[in-house]
């Protein structure tokens, strides 16, 4: 009946793979018809193995990695093949045999750490459940044991976390506590499902080392599953690459990134932002359009006055309770003084000279979209002074900028091509809206060629105008939000992570689309990213921000090579580096 | 704004059609409500020219008579004919329905629309008469306006409309407050359009459907509601027909076993209600983008 | 714990502040002549003028608004013409017959629809899940009176299996006496079971009738909620971690999916509160609510007034009570407030 035994016993003899399968073919059942997610996918993984499993949106690794857990949704079902765990057929195995498996043999950590625990039980309390579950504990010892677990994930304050619920946590925290969860009955297959994904770069390199330091440790297999090809080169043995449910390539991490064989693979790995290229390396191989001009090494910034100069702008928040004017009238004003304002932003002065791109770094919290904001004049500064051509433009309400003569020159490229199209309106529509509210007049037949030619420079094909947002592919959207940005020819264009809700290679082609806009409509940029390989490619300077403050400001080039902040330095060696 | 009018329209319709009859094969309970709205409709336009008896008749011979061929739904105590009555009566009902959401749509949408995209004191103000309302269990606050302004379908029509005002508020306020700071209204904002023009050119057209299942729900309450109050006694008089006084007047004789004169005037309510509810929950269905593919 | 329920009372003071201006503005300022209802349907204009000065309905409205106060700070809440007994004292001796009314309803219909709820959800598409949906829909469709009238047809006057619809005991008995108020509980707490089993008798029909009419909400929302809490990431994680359905369901899923159907308790007691209105003139209770229907018909306002004034306070402290008990479940309240 033990199953630990029965698996240990199996290796003692001809040492199988841990996990085998074989010919998988996952099936979901639609409106339409059964769909295909997964097919024909073989992978093996022995023990102390680490699998990373890489693939855009859609690509099947999810899924891949649930059907081995038996944690699919109803619709989904194992069409074909089989999954061999330790001995034990997964694939035909009772629920009961399965569910002892989980969480004590193979464990699963997922996205969204926050999301993945029970937000009203106290972590400690959920990791004892799991304890108990699987007989590591019993009520009385159980506490103490999930403590020593939380102490094995390196939680500081073990017994004070033990009490904490989910929300008082901080994201990395909440992973840290997933992990503990997973990893508490010392299972010997860990799946991780993208767990990194949202997490800050520093906190995506505590947790990987943590989660390949706890496998090395134990003999753990890992598989990682991921969309950056990077992150999986950096920590893997092996790579499995798959698109559109088929497993397109597999190899070690080395070979792949050396001679990857598959076309997707190439595609991908030099969409894959990295050390020592420029933005048209990204693109796939002879697709780089010959008419474009050349790439400006590092385009010499223009002499003459800046366009925009900021001179120590702050942006302060009330602490934020919850309640309205009378929950603030009756139950707020004991703590009315421990309120200090928070600041966001906290006295930050930089330039941008014009024609060139300025990237805005940092990690989430950082005050960068909050200064992106103020600049845009979409949110009023609490001081400080915003400098556009000359003018104090941070002097005006934000609220009456929007009929100023100096709303057209300024505009913003989306975080969320989604989100920033309303649904309701075409892609002619909305690339129409600003020619209509501030252009020259135009109208009917004009307006229309107007948008056309828009739709050319952003390269979306005409047909594709008279579509509806929800009709639209990720990048289809992106391109119809730049087009809108620059339908009045502005001169200075924030771009608010617009490529962070984007697949790699959809990315690549988006950031060599803004590089050649630049340089042929003579526009600034300034960038606010969190991803410095992207930053270098795009960006002459750069400013990297931390808690509201400027920590380092200089040439891309030079900061990226020699930083000379501490923090600076922290974030480069976050990034995860391939074995190259 | 001839682009807008020429390309916004024809893949919409062309979707929410096909969309609409995909709801009705998966759900064809929906397609039986939208029945059941037609003849609703069709009784409340034309049901006093072809009802076959004068609703307000008296026939003391025929008084108490069960169902049958001539009388199909019966007669009441003073033998006037039920079912003539029935019909009758859903003009009454329905506008007193349609009425008291009109207004409230229109008020409480407006409002709610207001508060949640401007914040600031037009939601401390908006808020704080919707909470004042909503402290009241609200049929009872009918039954106060009512009791108070006077026993006239005009007060039935207002105080229906207060009790619903919460309700559309709540949903408007929450829509345009998800809203508010979305891309594309940011979007918008960027493109000069003014706050005015955002609210109404930009949220309202998206918050449009959800409104419409609101409409659809609350109708059925708002029979209800004014059903609730004639049957005791607010409102509406006899020997005006309409479906709670009818009930009322058939109450006693229930324990005497003469069911008719109460159970088809309540069925007839009890559909209708019904009819609405369904098509509220068809059209959410319809709106709902979860289920939108 | 204490401060937490001192900050949910304050939330509250608002409440009753807008229910008193509200009251008093119904009477007052809208149209209609308040002296002329005070004076009931027969009086002459000397009556009603001579009535306008004792209410003090003569002075400026600020002034009248301050004596309205002070009356309801002392309990005045006038008399009743038809009983001749102050409106306090009446709302006071008829309330109980509501209370055990409502609340017993109301239990009956947790009891069915939360498990109801919980099951539809776990057996998405089921034969239980499409009754749910039915008795959702349907139920909120049903106009509790006529449901309370077909009851009494099929149970009383074709089954016999209650009594006729004529109050809270039949007139053989004698009520129990007065420890709660609820001849239910009152009954068994001193042994008298013969009395207990006629109460229950009454009673269990118009309570049926308010538990088919709150049914839909809790049903609804409980498998809603459930569905939700079914789909979200960390019941995902909990299956990965192998724990038991049973643990998943009850101890992880439905906790969670508590929270809403606790704030949809606050809008079914504004439904049951009302409909318990109806339900009191279909089965001739002796509730609050069938006094103010009484006194509606004589055109006898000040118990109306009363009646509506005391719903509404009883409504405020009820969703006081759901506020501190949503509080108990969530933490994330319990802390951030």
């Amino acid at each position: 009946m033990n199953i630990r035994t029965d698996i240990a016993h199996g290796a003692n003899h001809m040492q199988p793979p841990l996990l085998d399968v074989q010919d998988l073919t996952v099936e979901f059942a639609t409106r339409r018809g059964a769909v295909r997610a997964v097919e024909k996918v073989n992978l093996t993984l022995g023990r102390g193995e680490t699998l990373g499993i890489v693939g855009e949106s859609g690509s099947g690794k999810s899924v891949t990695s649930y059907t081995v857990m038996r944690i699919l949704d109803r619709a989904g079902r194992i069409a074909e093949g089989t999954i061999t765990f330790g001995g034990v057929d997964v694939g035909n195995a009772s629920e009961s045999t399965v569910r002892a498996l989980r969480g004590r043999e193979m464990s699963m950590i997922f996205q969204n750490p926050r999301a993945a625990l029970n937000p009203i039980r106290k972590v400690g309390k959920q990791i004892e459940d799991v304890l108990i579950e699987h007989v590591q504990a019993q009520p009385s010892d159980a506490r103490e044991k999930a403590i020593e677990v939380l102490k094995a994930v390196r939680i500081a304050r073990p017994e004070e976390r033990y009490h904490a619920y989910p929300f008082e946590l901080s994201g990395g925290m909440c992973q840290r506590i997933v992990i503990a969860l997973a990893l508490a009955c010392r299972p010997q297959l860990l799946i991780a499902d993208e767990p990194t994904t949202g997490l800050d770069v520093t906190t995506q390199k505590a947790v990987m080392d943590l989660v390949v330091e706890l496998a090395r440790e134990r003999n753990m297999a890992t598989i990682l599953i991921t969309h950056d090809l990077g992150l999986a080169a950096a920590y893997c043995d092996r790579v499995m690459v798959m698109e559109k449910g088929k497993v397109v390539e597999s190899a070690t991490a080395e070979a792949i990134f050396r001679a990857p064989q598959h076309v997707y693979t190439r595609k991908l790995m030099r969409a894959t932002p990295r050390p020592g290229i420029g933005l048209r390396d990204l693109l796939p191989e002879g697709t780089v359009p010959e008419a474009a001009p050349p790439m400006p090494a590092a385009m010499p910034a223009k002499t003459g006055e800046p366009l925009l100069v900021v001179e120590n702008l702050v942006k302060e928040y009330p602490r934020q309770g919850s309640g309205g004017g009378f929950a603030k009238l009756f139950g707020r004003s004991a703590d009315a003084e421990a309120d200090a304002p928070f600041r966001a932003v906290d006295g930050i002065s930089f330039e941008v000279a014009r024609g060139e791109s300025l990237g805005l770094v940092g990690e989430s919290g950082c005050g960068k979209s909050t200064t992106s904001m103020m600049v845009m004049r979409l949110a009023d500064p609490t001081s400080g002074r915003i400098l556009f051509d000359g003018e104090d433009i941070g002097a005006m309400p934000a609220r009456r900028f929007a009929r100023s003569s100096f709303r057209p020159r300024i505009q913003l490229v989306f975080q969320d091509p989604t989100d920033s199209l309303n649904p309701r309106f075409t892609a002619a529509r909305a690339i129409a809206d600003p020619l209509m509210r501030m252009g020259t007049g135009l109208g009917g037949g004009a307006l229309r060629a107007r948008v056309e030619e828009l739709a050319g420079l952003v390269g979306l094909p005409t047909q594709f105008l008279d579509r509806f947002p929800h009709q639209l592919s990720g990048g289809q959207k992106a391109r119809v939000g730049i087009a809108r940005a620059i339908a009045l020819d502005p001169d200075l264009v924030v771009l608010d992570e617009p490529t962070a809700a984007l697949d790699v290679s959809v990315q690549a082609v988006v950031l060599n689309l803004l590089q050649d806009l630049k340089v042929r409509l003579g526009m600034s940029y300034i960038f606010v990213s969190h991803d410095l390989e992207v930053v270098r490619m795009l960006c002459d300077r750069v400013i990297v921000m931390r808690a509201g403050r400027i920590v380092e400001e200089g040439r891309t080039a030079e900061v990226m090579a020699a930083p000379k902040a501490d923090y600076t330095r922290e974030l480069l060696s976050s990034i995860p580096h391939p074995p190259l | 704004m001839s682009l807008a009018t020429a390309t916004d329209a024809p893949p919409a319709r062309d979707n929410l059609f096909s969309h609409a009859r995909h709801i009705m094969a998966e759900n064809p309970v929906t397609g039986i409500a939208f029945g059941l709205f037609a003849l609703l409709v069709v009784a409340a336009l034309i049901g006093p020219y072809v009802v076959p008896y004068d609703p307000l008749a008296s026939d003391t011979a025929a008084a108490l008579q069960p169902p049958s061929a001539t009388h199909w739904f019966g007669t009441d105590q003073l033998g006037r004919d039920i079912f003539s009555r029935v019909v009758v009566a859903s003009r009454l009902d329905m506008t007193i329905a349609v009425a008291s959401v009109a207004l409230v749509f229109v008020v409480g949408g407006f409002a709610g629309l207001a508060a949640g995209y401007f914040g600031g004191w037009t939601d401390q103000i908006v808020g704080r008469v919707s909470d004042t309302i909503m402290a009241f269990p609200l049929f009872v606050l009918a039954m106060g306006i009512v009791a108070a302004m006077g026993n006239t379908v005009t007060n039935i029509i207002i105080a229906t409309a207060i009790i619903n005002f919460p309700l559309y508020v709540r949903v408007a306020r929450a829509e345009a407050n998800i809203r508010r700071e979305a891309g594309f209204v940011q979007a918008a904002r960027l493109t000069g359009n003014s706050e005015l023009r955002i609210l109404l050119g930009q949220i309202a057209p998206n918050i449009l459907p959800i409104m419409m299942v609101q409409v659809s729900l609350t109708m059925g309450y708002a029979i209800l509601n004014a059903a609730g109050l004639s049957f005791i006694g607010l409102g509406v008089r006899p020997p005006t027909p309409e479906w709670g006084i009818m009930v009322a007047e058939g109450a006693s004789f229930i324990i005497s076993g003469e069911w008719w004169i109460a159970f088809f005037p309540g069925v007839t309510l009890m559909l209708a209600v019904f009819c609405f509810n369904l098509l509220g929950d068809g059209l959410r269905d319809l709106v709902d983008p979860q289920r939108r593919t | 714990m204490l401060a937490q329920i001192a900050r949910r009372l304050a939330t509250a003071i608002p409440s009753i502040i807008g229910v008193i201006i509200v009251t008093f503005l119904l009477t007052r300022v809208l149209p209609g002549d308040t002296a002329a209802y005070f004076a009931g349907p027969a009086a002459t204009p000397q009556a009603i003028e001579e009535i306008r000065a004792k209410l003090g309905l003569d002075k400026p409205l600020p002034v009248q608004f301050v004596a309205y106060v002070k009356d309801l700070a002392t309990g005045n809440l006038g008399n009743s013409l038809t009983t001749g007994q102050p409106v306090l004292d009446d709302l006071r001796a008829r309330l109980p017959a509501s209370a055990e009314l409502t609340l017993l309803g109301l239990l009956l219909s947790i009891l069915i629809a939360v498990p109801l709820g919980i099951l539809a959800a776990v057996r998405q598409g089921s034969w239980i899940d499409h009754l749910c949906r039915i008795v959702a829909t349907a139920g909120v469709s049903l106009p509790v009176f006529f449901t309370g009238l077909l009851l009494v047809y099929v149970f009383y006057f074709r089954l016999g299996w209650a009594p006729a619809p004529l109050g809270r005991l039949d007139f053989f008995y004698s009520a129990p006496p007065d420890i709660t108020g609820f001849y239910l509980i009152d009954s068994l707490a001193t042994g008298d079971f013969e009395t207990f089993r006629a109460a229950f008798s009454q009673i269990w029909l118009p309570a049926v009738t308010l538990a088919i009419f709150s049914l839909a909400p809790i049903a609804r929302m409980t498998r809603a909620s459930m569905l939700a809490v079914l789909a979200s990431d960390f019941v995902r994680t909990a299956r990965a971690s192998g724990l038991k359905p049973s643990k998943i369901v009850l101890g992880y899923a439905f906790r969670n999916a508590l929270l809403p159907v606790i704030t949809t308790l606050g809008m079914v007691f504004s439904f049951l509160l009302g409909a318990n209105v109806l339900v009191e003139k279909v089965f001739a209770w002796p509730g609050i609510g069938s006094y103010a229907i009484e006194a509606l018909i004589t055109s006898d306002y000040a118990p109306v007034q009363g009646f509506v004034l005391a719903m509404a306070i009883l409504y405020v402290l009820l969703n006081l009570a759901i506020d501190i008990l949503y509080g108990l479940v969530d933490p994330r309240v319990r802390i951030e407030a």
